[in-house]
């Protein structure tokens, strides 16, 4: 085992001192363990760890291979920058419920088996809806119920898939899916979509994400949904469903994105655009399109842990979050405002930042495999994602109209983070090929070509143009936006309203019947069997026994025990039998 | 350094400038686009110089009036105590 160390198992471990640990120790320590997770990581060698049997089934607790490894980096990259952004807080528990949520994160990304797997992906749920209810609040507390429960339901779903599948094919180990589909294979399916919030399976994310505490966004944008991206492309790559749906998805969050008020919401709205790219990726399911998947995925927990970072230091120092409540920052926070550019360059796809290299091999690879309508509808979610993330939210947010807030630099480790986040997005723009050589495929892509940097440059930037035009009808309005939630939310609420109204007054009306016409009724007839019970039944039963009990006292006086009474009764027996035999017999 | 930039993109004595910058940009990529050297193109529309500045553009509208009129016409824009 000196050649795998387990990371889940550093982190979940590694989280049970951070309680007793104070001040700079604490800070050293939690700096420790990702460290220690990245050094794991870097020197793993792929093979199987940790084979055994339970209840009966093969269990394989780490399958070490490329596709894991490169989720593994980034995973465990991404939890050094989200703890740097954290370090300042005073209080221990999100610091250990974020080391919990990557641990089983890392547990997902290593499970060479379904129950393996199971364990850690509802560790996931658990940990990361701690970093909701953290934010305390009316609505945070409403919100991270909901996201609990749409995860258990989830986690049931998958559970259910994970054993139909075992009873049908005979095996719980975790890999490519093999032959038709069943039951369970959709089950699983269906399972892995809500983590990756495909639509309509998609609004837990955009109800929890902006209700998390600052710097608990941060790591829920980098760690649910990029690895339920990693089960599918383990389980089911060349799905054709997940082209149609991750084509939808790119599109559907821009389009949300457009009415959104909240910044956070609107970040949240372009993970489900940018995971879209990812599962159409998966869907495609060539090598390249399924290497575009995952090193988009690597390239997105950087930038959108950027974007987080970014708005949750405007959210951290204002204490604002919507866009119509913000505006006129750059004077006051320029570093800020630069780092979350690179962020924004990043997931738009500008030359030289990672979305370049990432997000283009997806739509060459669906290019490639003549998908015409997928490719136009990835590039339209492209010039959207620029019109949102790179546009409109900082024109609002850190432009435009100035408020006049009172606003400063965020703490010098939330800065330190985004720096360490900016500086791998523009690495990795720039030098794509250690990212390449990671990936599961060998690759054959140049991202770097005339016409490819040309087209994209126009896209984006026309797209600029189109924003300066019609800036005006972008004007973040005061509302809120109806997504799928609307049917557990609403849906809730008629439940509880059948359930009081209507339910609830036939309950009563039945209840008023036994009382007024039923009840009595049994109370009497009750009555008349007691009646009939103590004077009929009873007093039968009593007097054949009084009768027996007479009886017994009179043959008791016949027994005397007088020698000559006996022999005086058997001759008047004697008699009397002669007679009746002389009467009857003649 | 940082800050100076910053400022050049928010302070309004330089909005001539700034705007001048971007018309130069827009121009400099079509023309970029038409120089660029097209050695396999999958579709139709990759002969097309110009194609993505004009694709870029009609997207950018699209996007905005086909999700405003789904969130005004259609109803997904609700007041913010709708839930409550």
């Amino acid at each position: 085992m000196t050649d795998f160390i387990h990371p889940a198992l550093l982190f979940i471990f590694g989280a049970l001192p951070i309680p007793f640990l104070k001040g700079s120790i604490r800070k050293a320590y939690l700096l420790l363990i990702p460290a220690l997770a990245i050094l794991a990581v870097v020197t793993m060698q792929p093979g199987s760890y940790g084979e055994g049997r339970f209840i009966g089934q093969d269990i394989l607790i780490a399958n070490v291979d490329k596709l894991s490894i490169v989720f593994a980096t980034v995973f465990t990259i991404m939890a050094l920058i989200g703890t740097i952004y954290a370090l300042h807080l005073p209080r221990p528990g999100q610091h250990v419920a974020a080391f919990v949520y990557v641990g089983s994160a890392l547990g997902v990304v290593f499970a060479g088996d379904y129950l393996t797997l199971y364990l850690f992906w509802e560790g996931m749920a658990f940990a990361s809806a701690y970093l909701v209810f953290a934010q305390g609040g009316r609505q945070a507390i409403a919100s991270g119920f909901r996201y609990l429960m749409v995860h258990i339901s989830g986690g049931v779903v998958l559970l259910g898939g994970i054993i139909l599948n075992g009873l049908s094919t005979g095996s719980l180990l975790f890999g490519p899916m093999a032959g038709a589909m069943g039951a369970g294979a959709y089950l699983i399916l269906a399972g892995f979509m809500l983590n990756a919030a495909v639509p309509p399976l998609n609004a837990w994310l955009t109800d929890a994400y902006p209700e998390a505490t600052v710097t608990g966004a941060v790591f829920m944008s980098a760690f649910t949904t990029k690895t339920a991206v990693y089960v599918l492309a383990r389980a089911f790559p060349g799905t054709e469903l997940l082209v149609w749906l991750g084509t939808a998805m790119a599109l559907y969050g821009v389009v949300y994105a457009v009415l959104e008020n909240d910044c956070r919401r609107l970040l949240a709205y372009h993970i489900v655009s940018q995971v879209g790219y990812m599962v159409a990726g998966v869907g495609i399911g060539t090598e390249m399109a399924v290497n575009g998947a995952t090193s988009h995925a690597f390239a997105h927990i950087l930038y959108k842990a950027l974007l987080f970072m970014g708005a949750g230091a405007v959210i951290y120092v204002t204490g604002r979050r919507k866009l119509t409540e913000l505006g006129g920052l750059y004077k006051t926070m320029p570093l800020t405002v630069a780092l979350y550019m690179v962020g924004a360059f990043a997931i738009s796809a500008f030359p030289f930042f990672s979305g370049f290299v990432t997000k283009s091999m997806v739509v060459a690879a669906a290019g490639l495999d003549h998908r015409a309508l997928v490719v136009l509808a990835l590039t339209m979610a492209s010039s959207g994602t620029f019109l949102h993330t790179g546009l409109k939210l900082p024109y609002y947010m850190f432009f435009g109209t100035d408020r006049k807030l009172e606003a400063r630099e965020p703490p010098r480790n939330m800065l330190v983070a985004m720096g360490i986040a900016a500086v791998l997005c523009m690495a990795i723009g720039v030098f794509p090929q250690p990212l390449y050589a990671l990936l599961p495929y060998t690759v054959d892509f140049e991202p770097y070509t005339g016409v490819h940097v040309s087209e994209s440059l126009g896209v984006l930037m026309f797209t600029a143009l189109g924003f300066v035009i019609f800036l005006r009808a972008l004007d973040p309005e005061n509302t809120i936006s109806l997504d799928t939630d609307w049917f557990y939310r609403k849906g809730a609420r008629y439940f509880m309203w059948i359930a009081e109204r209507p339910l609830a007054r036939y309950e009563k009306a039945m209840s008023e019947v036994s009382e007024t016409a039923a009840l009595p009724f049994m109370y009497g007839s009750a009555r008349a069997g007691l009646r009939l019970d103590l004077n009929g039944v009873d007093a039968v039963v009593n007097g054949v026994a009084r009768s027996a009990l007479r009886g017994g006292g009179a043959l008791r006086r016949l027994q005397t025990g007088v020698v000559t009474h006996y022999a005086l009764a058997m001759i008047a027996g004697v008699i009397a039998a002669t007679v009746i035999f002389a009467v009857v017999w003649r | 350094m940082i800050k100076r930039v910053v400022d050049f993109f928010g302070d309004e004595e330089y909005a001539r400038q700034r705007r001048r910058l971007f018309y130069l940009a827009l121009v400099l990529i079509v023309v970029a686009d038409i120089l660029v050297f097209r050695e396999h193109a999958e579709y139709l529309w990759e002969r097309l110089p110009g194609w993505s500045a004009v694709y870029g553009f009609v997207s950018c509208v699209l996007l905005i009036f086909v999700s405003k009129f789904l969130g005004h016409r259609v109803g997904l824009m609700r007041r913010e105590d709708y839930y409550d």
